[in-house]
């Protein structure tokens, strides 16, 4: 009897050591439930208070089950088991002098579910999906009617480099800054993209940094745009642009494909996705795939995406000070980027003798619609028969197509 | 801009740093330019393509043109595209629009309307 209540007790103690509340106590294990919390509080503001929810509600339960789940403190063979996530697997999958550099064979054998996930996120697959589904749901005729707001969709992408040189200030490596200013393109998939390509130890903060930030947009931005616009500036009425025809939505993703592929190859994944996307939308004859691409598989790969994503936080990769500088340095991108826009805005606005309104240069910074809409509601909130979303559509589109180039580059400078 | 082929672009310098963040800035702002050069020439060539067509349909279609004019409802300006709304749904949304901007529904163009799921 005694032995039986021995053997009991052995059983329950070895269960309570091995299991994940056992994973707290162990050492280190409190990081884990500081992430638990902030997963908790990302889901809050994803759900509650809708910051992207189709993004961050993913973000935060990846980022949930990956720290109940994966507890540094307990033995490998623990962890080898029951984690999701094993972030030492990518760890010897980057380190050169392991046996299992680049190994997927290696990674797949040992994964968890969010490491068989997260071979998409690091095969660059998820954001060039990504962006083939926003090809696919954007109409580029604004952009196309009015070429000249491409300009404005380059002089939004200021904070990006402004960021970049910040981070090198603040101690980043140069791979590491130039993940860090993508964020200021206000690009998810392409911050994801080029991250996972220079910095995939950043991964989490800058994915959490970009998507929150672009779910801030409509507090971000007002301020600066009624700071760096005059009131009667604010209140110019655009004059529609002129109708473009079908043979021309056909042609431009042909051309821009061709264009800046050439120009800069490393934006291929990114570019050629988008405008495939939208040639499925615009051509006529693949109605079929662009509903799919635009719903179906926009929606699955977002599952995936997100997820992945936030298992990348767990403790010892998110729990630095590098998180807090780049949470910073990410929202210095985005205002500088916001700001940028509204410089072009003004100068075009005073080429073009008060024929633009300045508020649609803030929309460069892509986020596409929710920069455009921000314009939109800036403009009305002056004039109230002002109707700036189709206009601010145009540099909203171009932002999309600058931040690719600008990853492309950066890229090409340090991939 | 010997600092692109550096090979090892690890720790950079302040002066690396800034030459890369003003080079990177320009080749957006280049690269874009360029684009916007290539699609103004298309749309010019569209356009005028566009307008020879359309001077040269009134002599083909003069006899069809009483019955376009009677198939052209008085809607808003321009073609609507619908994506899984139907056409009275469609019709009650732009009447609000336009009743909310105070304008007839014939100075607005609606160019799509699609149900957001």
């Amino acid at each position: 009897m005694n032995i039986l209540a021995f053997n009991i007790l052995q059983t329950f103690a070895k269960l309570a050591k091995e299991s994940g509340f056992g994973g707290f106590i162990a050492a280190g294990g409190w990081m884990n439930l500081i992430m638990v919390v902030i997963a908790c509080v990302l889901l809050y503001l994803g759900i509650v208070k809708k910051f992207e929810p189709l993004l961050l509600v993913g973000i935060a339960f990846g980022c949930l089950l990956a720290n109940v789940s994966y507890f540094p403190g307990l033995s490998a063979e623990l962890n080898q088991t029951n984690a999701l996530y094993h972030p030492e697997l990518w760890e010897a999958f980057l380190d050169h002098a392991s046996p299992y550099y680049h190994s997927y064979g290696h990674v797949l054998s040992n994964a968890g579910l969010l490491d068989i996930f997260y071979i998409g996120v690091k095969a660059g697959l998820y954001p060039s999906l990504i962006f083939m589904g926003v090809g696919a749901m954007t109409d580029f005729g604004p952009l196309i009617s009015n070429p000249k707001s491409l300009l404005l969709g380059a002089a939004a992408q200021l904070g990006v480099f402004v960021a970049f040189f910040g981070a090198i200030l603040l101690g980043f490596t140069g791979p590491q800054a130039a993940s860090i200013g993508i964020i200021g393109g206000a690009d998810g998939p392409t911050a994801i993209f080029l991250t996972n390509k220079l910095a995939p130890e950043l991964l989490g903060a800058i994915a959490i940094a970009a998507y929150s930030y672009m779910a801030l947009i409509p507090l971000i931005q007002p301020p600066l745009m009624k700071l760096f616009t005059s009131k009667e500036n604010r209140k110019i009425k655009m004059v529609q642009t002129r109708e473009v025809t079908k043979t021309e939505k056909i042609i431009f993703p042909i051309i821009v494909s061709i264009f800046v592929i050439l120009l800069l190859p490393s934006t291929a994944p990114l570019i050629g996705c988008l405008m495939l996307g939208n040639l499925f939308r615009e051509c006529g004859v693949t109605d079929r795939l662009s509903d799919t691409v635009q719903n179906a598989l926009m929606n699955i790969v977002t599952i995936m995406l997100a997820t992945s994503v936030g298992a990348t936080m767990v403790a010892s990769n998110f729990l630095r000070w590098e998180t807090i500088k780049i949470i910073v340095l990410g929202l210095v991108a985005f205002g500088i980027s916001t700001v940028g826009g509204l410089a072009g805005g003004n100068i075009m606005c005073k080429l073009t003798g008060r024929k633009v309104n300045p508020l649609i240069g803030s929309a460069g910074v892509s986020a596409v619609p929710m920069a455009a809409r921000v314009s939109q509601m800036v403009g009305q909130k002056e004039n109230p028969s002002n109707f700036l979303l189709m206009h601010a559509m145009g540099p909203n589109v171009a932002g999309v197509i600058g931040s690719a180039i600008a990853a492309g580059f950066l890229l090409a400078v340090f991939g | 801009m010997l600092f692109l082929v550096k090979a090892d672009m690890v720790d950079i310098g302040i002066g690396e740093a800034g030459l890369v963040a003003v080079g990177g800035y320009l080749v957006v702002f280049i690269g874009l330019i360029l684009l916007m050069c290539v699609v103004m020439i298309t749309g010019k060539i569209m356009v005028s393509s566009q307008a020879r067509k359309r001077a040269a349909a009134p002599e083909i279609e003069a006899p069809a043109a009483p019955a376009a004019a009677l198939a052209e409802a008085p809607g808003s300006a321009g073609e609507l595209k619908l994506y899984d709304v139907d056409p009275k749904d469609a019709a009650m949304i732009m009447a609000i629009v336009a009743h909310q901007l105070q304008k007839p529904l014939n100075e607005l163009r609606f160019k799509s309307i699609r149900e957001v799921k």
